[in-house]
């Protein structure tokens, strides 16, 4: 990369000026107050909070739906990307636009949505119903929750590397006698792999943090489906900032860690491909 | 094994790729598709591959029918202009490939697999680079694997579509010469794809050379070169000069001029083109009979054996090339501006096309 | 350690000619039809219900929902809310993007993992944050409450939260578009006499005015639907403090279904009309890449 001297195109101290201060002002300023309310309580506090059973029970409701639902989304992930990639039909381009919904939709309408579609009397809830399957208000209601969301996350990151495949290596694959399946699982899949890794980690991430689509459909009942973001808010309508902060304290860096892996995931991706 | 094309076509929308292509390649014979961008011999091997399918016409590997095989199951050996290794593998992994996804009931031990893999390897020169990846390699050493992936699986047929392509010259050379001296040794029957025409002059038993989906004409490379059979043949290979005439009786008149055409003495009045290679001339400082063309050296390119003359021909300004003998050169002094006269030997006419 | 953009123009067509070495024809309707059913249940399926409840009691009572005062003032404060974050993002966004591209600096890859840091964060925590710093019991709570300035449950938090949730947007598609363009362009106008601002309106600018589009309208679209983080600051307090989305939520907690799809109906149009435009600017992006000389367009595969 060549070296830019910053003396022949003008703007960096605007530009950096600005940029650091937004970013001291608008990100770390505010997120910083999690550490700092956090650390008014003492560690024994602190640990109280954070393994308090009906907390313990909320990460497990939201850690256990983000990760099944990213499972799910994985697997389905890449079937529609591979479909929209390497087969025509009618109304491609439609399809490819609309998995881009959840981007665009506002959370509390798909919440709303969701919520009526699979109530015991709702389009789908209908048929779920007499089999004793309930999705509202249910665990099972987070997780459908949670797929709607993270769809286009795997969807659109392994589009492109599906795009970019080289048609030779499969032709090459096929005149040395594998079968369709055989190329499919040794020579291409391997090469999407971590673009799926990362649009999961992704699809996870987005899925944990999720508020707006999750609190209808999930009834909210401490202990059952009660998701961590709520709870969240519950402390804080309570003026329990401190038990709060602790709470979303383990909520950011679980979220930082993923961040980072992610990154790390792409760094790696591009790293080889670039070799 | 021998391959038998018959009356092969290949249309892409409007375009026509082969245009009722026959051909005939002999057990073992190393044989090179030429020809330039858009005549159609890519897409005549990858037919023969089975990686497309021809519209009408058939293949024959050896006499059986093999035209609506799928490309699995023709043991055809490709290797691709930009190897297409698989880049997660190692070297041995991409040569052990074709070997591993035989069905259960034929594939070799795991110690097989080792000891062919490695004498492949060792054939071309890379055991010692057999557990690196792709991307830490040359392309001549990745163009070494792929070939050896190819010859893994024992195929009956080896295709190679521009394998030295993508490589500078000088790799290029190299390359070539270790191709025909493999060849010598597996002797499998190979077809190789190119657009340059030493690299097939040099390498191949015979060469079939190929202009907007015809056959223009195939054999071996001294044969296509001194006797070619078409205009295009005798404009692709080599350098030309052209000359337009009337053929009359034997004769060729060009401008001022008339040259010998012996092939032509019961012609009249006709039009024809006159091919001459630029080093079929003879230069002279005088006119020495009525075939002599009077020009102006315009140009001269001195480096090397071969000196290249740029001469303008008095009677009508055209430009031809000659290329002569260093010695030649030195002896008569030719320069810039120097008055010469120009005697083609070596004369072929064609008739104009119509 | 470049952030990936957001956007990514969708799939080109698929390759013209049938591969000799694709699946076979069952298996490719069968994973068709399992792929387009999914999305159906997924996708289509709550978006068709949007609208099918809107108008379950007839338009008379969906455009009554719409023009209730509540509604339309909770229309105006999210056109409000929208029309001031996604300037001061796009601000910022461009400026983060010159700095970043243009330069090299210690700490580059440090600046571009914070941009990334509103992403990683859960919505309920961005709201949560503001209210800690600003709330009646936060860092500036006293100074607040001491000269009468409300923030927490009043607009200005709103803005605040919603700015922090999109700030990476605008950044995130200009940051790999512009890494991708390189300086030369810039340089070249710099050595031809032209002055900083001259530069980036002439030379830049026009290179970038579709991702920077693109990103715009993604701002927009989460700035007017965010909810998780605005549900924190604003107090719910119907007429002032409420958003679109907000009143959806209040709607569907007091029982009044239709209306309350009826305010997500135009939520929702306006979630297609994202996505129209998205479609619209990536199918010029990719005409752009086309013609733009040097480019690697991947050639139909024709004989050779």
């Amino acid at each position: 990369m060549r070296h830019k001297s910053r003396s022949v195109l003008p703007g960096f101290g605007l530009s950096l000026g600005i940029t650091c201060t937004y970013l001291s002002l608008m990100v770390l300023l505010p997120l910083a107050t999690v550490f700092t309310r956090t650390a008014d309580l003492t560690g024994a506090a602190f640990w109280a909070t954070v393994t308090d059973p009906r907390v313990v029970a909320s990460y497990r409701v939201t850690f256990g739906a983000s990760l099944v639902a990213a499972l799910v989304n994985t697997v389905f992930g890449l079937l529609v990307a591979w479909v929209l990639v390497r087969y025509r039909f009618p109304g491609r381009r439609l399809v490819d636009a609309i998995v881009d919904l959840p981007f665009a939709l506002p959370t509390a309408v798909a919440g709303i949505a969701l919520t009526t579609l699979y109530a015991p009397n709702g389009w789908v809830g209908k048929y779920l119903d007499p089999f004793g399957v309930k999705v509202s208000y249910t665990w099972l209601g987070i997780t459908v929750a949670l797929i709607f969301i993270g769809l286009p996350f795997v969807v659109r990151t392994v589009q492109p590397v599906l795009d970019d495949l080289e048609v030779e290596v499969e032709e090459a694959a096929a005149s040395l006698g594998a079968r369709r399946w055989q190329t499919f699982t040794r020579v291409v899949f391997p090469t999407v792999a971590p673009a799926l890794l990362t649009g999961f980690a992704l699809a996870f991430a987005r899925a944990i943090g999720e508020y707006g689509s999750v609190v209808f459909i999930s009834g909210n009942m401490p202990m059952k489906t009660e998701i961590v973001p709520l709870l969240i808010i519950t402390k804080l309508e309570q003026y329990d900032y401190a038990g709060a902060t602790a709470v979303a304290l383990v909520m950011l860096v679980a979220s930082f860690v993923l961040l980072l892996a992610i990154n790390l995931l792409q760094w790696a991706a591009r790293r080889r491909s670039a070799a | 094994m021998s391959i038998e094309v018959r009356n092969l076509r290949k249309s892409f929308g409007d375009f026509v790729a082969l245009d009722n292509i026959s051909l005939d390649v002999p057990g073992g014979e190393l044989v090179a598709l030429l020809g330039p961008s858009g005549s159609g011999k890519t897409t005549l091997l990858r037919i023969i591959a089975g990686l497309e399918p021809a519209d009408q016409g058939t293949i024959h590997f050896h006499g059986e029918d093999a035209t609506r095989q799928p490309v699995r199951e023709r043991q055809v050996g490709f290797v691709f202009q930009h190897y297409a290794l698989f880049r997660h593998m190692s070297v041995f992994e991409n040569v052990a490939f074709g070997l591993r996804v035989k069905p259960r009931a034929v594939r070799p031990s795991e110690a097989e697999i080792r000891e062919t893999v490695m004498g492949l390897l060792h054939l071309v020169q890379l055991d010692v680079l057999a557990k690196r990846r792709p991307s830490e390699l040359s392309g001549g050493q990745r163009q070494r694997v792929a070939l050896a992936r190819a010859l893994a699986v024992k195929p009956k047929v080896l295709l190679l579509d521009e394998p030295f392509g993508a490589l500078d010259a000088k790799v290029r050379k190299e390359l070539r010469r270790w191709l025909r001296r493999l060849h010598e040794e597996v002797h499998v029957t190979s077809v190789f794809v190119t657009h340059d025409q030493e690299e097939a002059l040099e390498v191949s038993d015979r060469v079939v050379i190929m202009n907007e989906g015809r056959i223009e004409q195939s054999g071996t490379p001294e044969e296509v070169y001194e006797r070619p059979a078409t205009p295009f043949v005798y404009g692709f290979l080599g350098d030309v000069n052209l000359f337009h005439g009337r053929i009359h009786e034997g004769r060729v008149n060009i401008g001022a001029s008339d040259l010998e055409a012996p092939e032509w003495a019961g012609a009249s009045d006709q039009a024809g083109v006159a091919y001459v290679r630029t080093y079929d001339v003879e230069l002279a400082p005088a006119r020495s009979d009525a075939s002599s063309l009077e020009a102006v050296v315009r140009h001269v390119r001195a480096f090397g054996p071969v000196v290249r003359l740029e001469l303008e021909l008095v009677d009508g300004g055209r430009t031809i090339d000659a290329h002569i003998p260093r010695a030649q050169f030195d002896s008569q002094a030719l320069g810039k501006g120097r008055r010469v006269y120009v005697s083609p030997t070596n004369v072929r006419v064609f008739a104009q096309p119509s | 350690m470049a952030t990936t953009a957001l956007s990514r123009p969708a799939t080109t067509a698929p390759r013209a000619i049938i591969r000799a070495t694709g699946e076979s024809r069952a298996v490719r309707w069968t994973l068709t039809t399992i792929a387009l059913v999914f999305l159906a249940l997924t996708l289509l399926l709550p978006l068709v219900l949007v609208f099918a409840q809107a108008l379950a009691k007839g338009l008379p009572t969906y455009w009554a929902a719409i023009k209730e005062p509540d509604a339309l003032s909770a229309a105006k404060l999210t056109l409000l809310i929208a029309s001031i974050v996604v300037p001061v993002n796009l601000v910022f966004g461009v400026a983060a993007a010159w700095c970043i591209t243009k330069f090299d600096f210690p700490g580059k890859n440090l600046l571009i993992t914070l941009i990334d840091l509103p992403f990683a964060v859960s919505p309920v925590i961005s709201g949560m944050i503001f209210v800690l710093l600003f709330g009646a019991h936060g860092w500036f709570g006293a100074w607040l409450l001491a000269h009468d300035i409300k923030i927490i449950f009043a607009v200005p938090g709103i803005v605040l939260a919603t700015t922090f949730v999109t700030a990476p947007f605008i950044a995130r598609e200009l940051i790999p578009l512009m890494q991708e363009q390189g300086t030369e362009e810039e340089e070249a106008a710099i050595v031809l006499g032209a002055g900083g601002w001259q530069t980036f309106f002439r030379v830049t600018l026009p290179n970038i005015k579709w991702g920077l589009l693109y990103g715009l309208i993604l701002c927009n679209a989460r700035a007017m639907g965010e909810f998780g983080a605005v549900s924190v600051v604003s107090g719910h307090i119907r007429g002032e403090t409420n958003t679109l989305p907000l009143h959806v939520e209040i709607l569907y907690n007091e029982y009044a279904f239709a209306a309350s799809f009826a305010v997500a109906s135009v939520l929702t149009l306006l979630a297609l009309v994202t996505l129209g435009l998205k479609s619209l600017v990536e199918w010029q992006q990719r005409h752009v890449t086309a013609e733009r000389p040097g480019t690697d367009s991947t050639p139909e595969r024709i004989a050779a």
